[in-house]
């Protein structure tokens, strides 16, 4: 990303008139190409996020109507029990989602780089489809394999004697949903990083064989750092998503009975507390809050792999 | 990825077919077999819910809860055909609806947003204008940023201007994709030289011109991949349509499903409709497993774009 690379090429010496000229006909071109792009981040991504602070400043009463309250909102939020519950619920799925995903995406990339034969290439396929699903069609897919009533896992138990354990109760749904995201995501992080590991030129492979590497030291000691970009990108993507949680629980939640309430996730929350119970300005601030705490989480990990990353 | 032609002749004169091919036949290739196991183990668990969905959208509801061949297997009675009918006319046949709804959401944001991110793409990579610099830095910062947490801002001003419940309510806020305008930076800085650029200038082509007939046609395989990659984004988005339409003739299919299965569990009756919820979705994502299918050279080159640089 040089920003010099404009200036590169050898110019024709012109005059310092024309020179001047041609950079005002860039800026006015730049710009207008920017324009439409710049118009709908200021409005669809600015403007909102603006606005959700304006709420999230304000209380909005029948008695009073819209009356400023400062942090009030953000006061009530850090010390309700509910959402700080969820959003200690969100940073445990991040905690297990983002190590179990990426390890899964590196450990398959890396198979699926090393061995081609058709299996492979059948594989890869597979693992990548879920992707393709639509994210509430696979909580509800899961959802019929879990339920007692369609599930296989009813016949499975019952074959060997043994009780059926129910993978929608408060106990179990936090492996259910982990089990889910894997399936949905893990495919798509492992294009990512594969892809990255087919662009790297095979003759380094070459030297590391000549030294009497083993194949395991050439993937963990050559493969793994070359991507690390990847893995960065990747761990970013599956932080920004898990820290949002919000499809599957709610796909799940009519099933689960008790084992998903309203402020499951902040997220759940946020979205309840404004259209189950029209508290806009507190869903606001809890929405704002939520997103402030995502960009520093993954903006202080983007800083803290930087030399790694890449990313500039 | 052309080789220069210089090192081929030279191979040529050193005889470069033997060792070539000896080379390629040295790393004397054991049969994988613990790698095939476990990618033969992995195969199985991704395709377990896909298999299931294909047989469940088979199977009338009574067959999904009693069928003859279990979960896994098809039941004597195969209903595939009853339930796309029934799915066609179950209350005026919405499910119908929903899927044109996914369709326009889908490709009307999906091709807008692409537009947007090449033209700003464009901008970044080729031309040098003040402010440049801070917008990408703005822009980077805007990729970390948690769509979800603008919907209920945008619900909020969207409501006050009359505009929840109606399609722009879903299709307007789709145009928005900052990483798309990275990946299209990020290709565009490295497939399009320069030079090329200022030679057309030179030959008198106008910016718009040099853009449409000179930087458009090379930018194609980016295209595609920032298309895909935006209409899967619209197909499959939920949170969006879910807070802004109540109006069940506009929700998209991954919406109108979850409906069904919610009215199914609350089972009153004449609104079990388990069967629906199974084949309607078997139905809605044949589209993007044919898209996925027809165009993997660029989703399998492409997303790795973002991470190259």
């Amino acid at each position: 990303m040089s920003t010099t690379q404009l200036s590169a090429p050898a110019r024709p010496p012109v005059s310092r008139r024309r020179g001047a000229s041609l950079e005002r006909k860039s800026a006015r071109f730049g710009w207008l190409f920017l324009a439409p792009f710049a118009v709908v981040f200021l409005v669809f991504l600015v403007l909102p996020l603006v606005y959700a602070f304006w709420m999230s400043l304000h209380t909005n009463t029948l008695a009073f109507g819209e009356q400023f309250a400062g942090l009030t909102n953000y006061i009530k939020a850090f010390s309700d029990e509910r959402f700080l519950t969820g959003m200690l619920r969100v940073g445990a799925f991040a905690i297990v989602f983002v190590p179990l995903q990426i390890g899964l995406a590196l450990i398959f990339a890396l198979v699926l780089d090393d061995v081609r034969t058709r299996l492979s290439r059948f594989s890869r396929l597979l693992i990548f489809a879920p992707y393709a699903i639509p994210g509430v069609i696979g909580a509800l897919m899961w959802g019929f394999l879990y339920s007692p009533s369609f599930g296989p896992l009813v016949g499975f138990f019952e074959f060997f004697n043994l009780p059926a354990p129910d993978l929608l109760s408060r106990d179990t749904i936090f492996a259910s949903l982990t089990n889910i995201v894997t399936w949905q995501w893990t495919g798509y992080y492992m294009i990512i990083i594969y892809a990255s590991l087919q662009s790297i030129d095979p003759s380094i492979y070459e030297a590391a064989r000549i030294d009497g590497a083993t194949k395991l030291q050439t993937a963990l000691q050559i493969k793994v750092p070359i991507v690390a970009s990847s893995l960065v990108l990747t761990i970013v993507f599956a932080l920004i998503g898990t820290l949002q949680f919000f499809t599957e629980p709610q796909v799940l939640a009519p099933l689960a009975g008790n084992a998903i309430d309203a402020a499951y996730t902040p997220n759940l929350y946020a979205y309840n507390l404004a259209f189950s119970y029209q508290q806009f300005n507190y869903a606001s601030a809890i929405s704002f809050a939520l997103g402030l705490l995502v960009f520093l989480a993954s903006i202080i990990f983007l800083i803290a792999t930087r030399k790694k990353s890449g990313l500039r | 990825m052309t080789t220069s032609p210089l090192p081929l002749v030279d191979d040529a004169v050193t005889a470069s077919g033997p060792r070539r091919e000896r080379e390629r036949v040295q790393p004397k290739r054991r049969p994988a077999v613990g790698a095939h196991l476990l990618l033969a183990i992995a195969a199985l668990y991704f395709l377990l819910p896909l298999w299931w969905l294909i047989v469940a959208g088979t199977k009338s509801t009574s067959g999904l809860f009693t069928g003859t061949g279990g979960p896994l297997w098809f039941d004597s009675d195969f209903a595939l055909f009853e339930n796309i009918a029934q799915l066609a006319t179950y209350n005026n046949g919405i499910y119908m609806r929903w899927l044109g709804n996914s369709f326009l959401y889908a490709l009307a944001g999906g091709v807008g947003a692409t537009v947007l991110a090449v033209l700003a793409g464009y901008a970044f990579a080729k031309y040098r204008f003040r402010g440049r610099t801070v917008s990408f830095m703005i822009l980077l910062a805007s990729v970390m940023v948690p769509m979800t947490a603008l919907v209920i801002p945008t619900y909020v001003l969207f409501n006050n201007l009359g505009l929840t419940n109606t399609i722009w309510a879903v299709i307007l806020p789709s145009l928005l994709s900052p990483f798309g305008v990275y990946l299209m930076r990020v290709y565009i800085q490295d497939a399009i030289p320069d030079e090329l650029l200022d030679a057309a200038r030179v030959d008198g082509s106008g910016e718009i011109r040099t853009f449409t007939t000179i930087a458009l046609p090379l930018m194609r395989p980016a295209i595609v991949t920032v298309l895909l990659l935006s209409v899967v984004g619209g197909w499959n988005n939920y949170f969006l349509p879910l807070a802004m339409i109540s109006d069940q003739t506009l929700l998209p299919v991954t919406v109108g499903l979850q409906y069904w299965q919610v009215q199914s569990n609350s089972a009153t009756a004449g609104g079990l409709v388990w069967n629906l919820v199974t084949s309607g979705s078997l139905l809605s994502v044949v589209p993007l497993i044919i898209a996925f299918l027809m165009l993997q050279k660029y989703w399998q080159g492409g997303l790795s774009l973002g991470s190259l640089k």
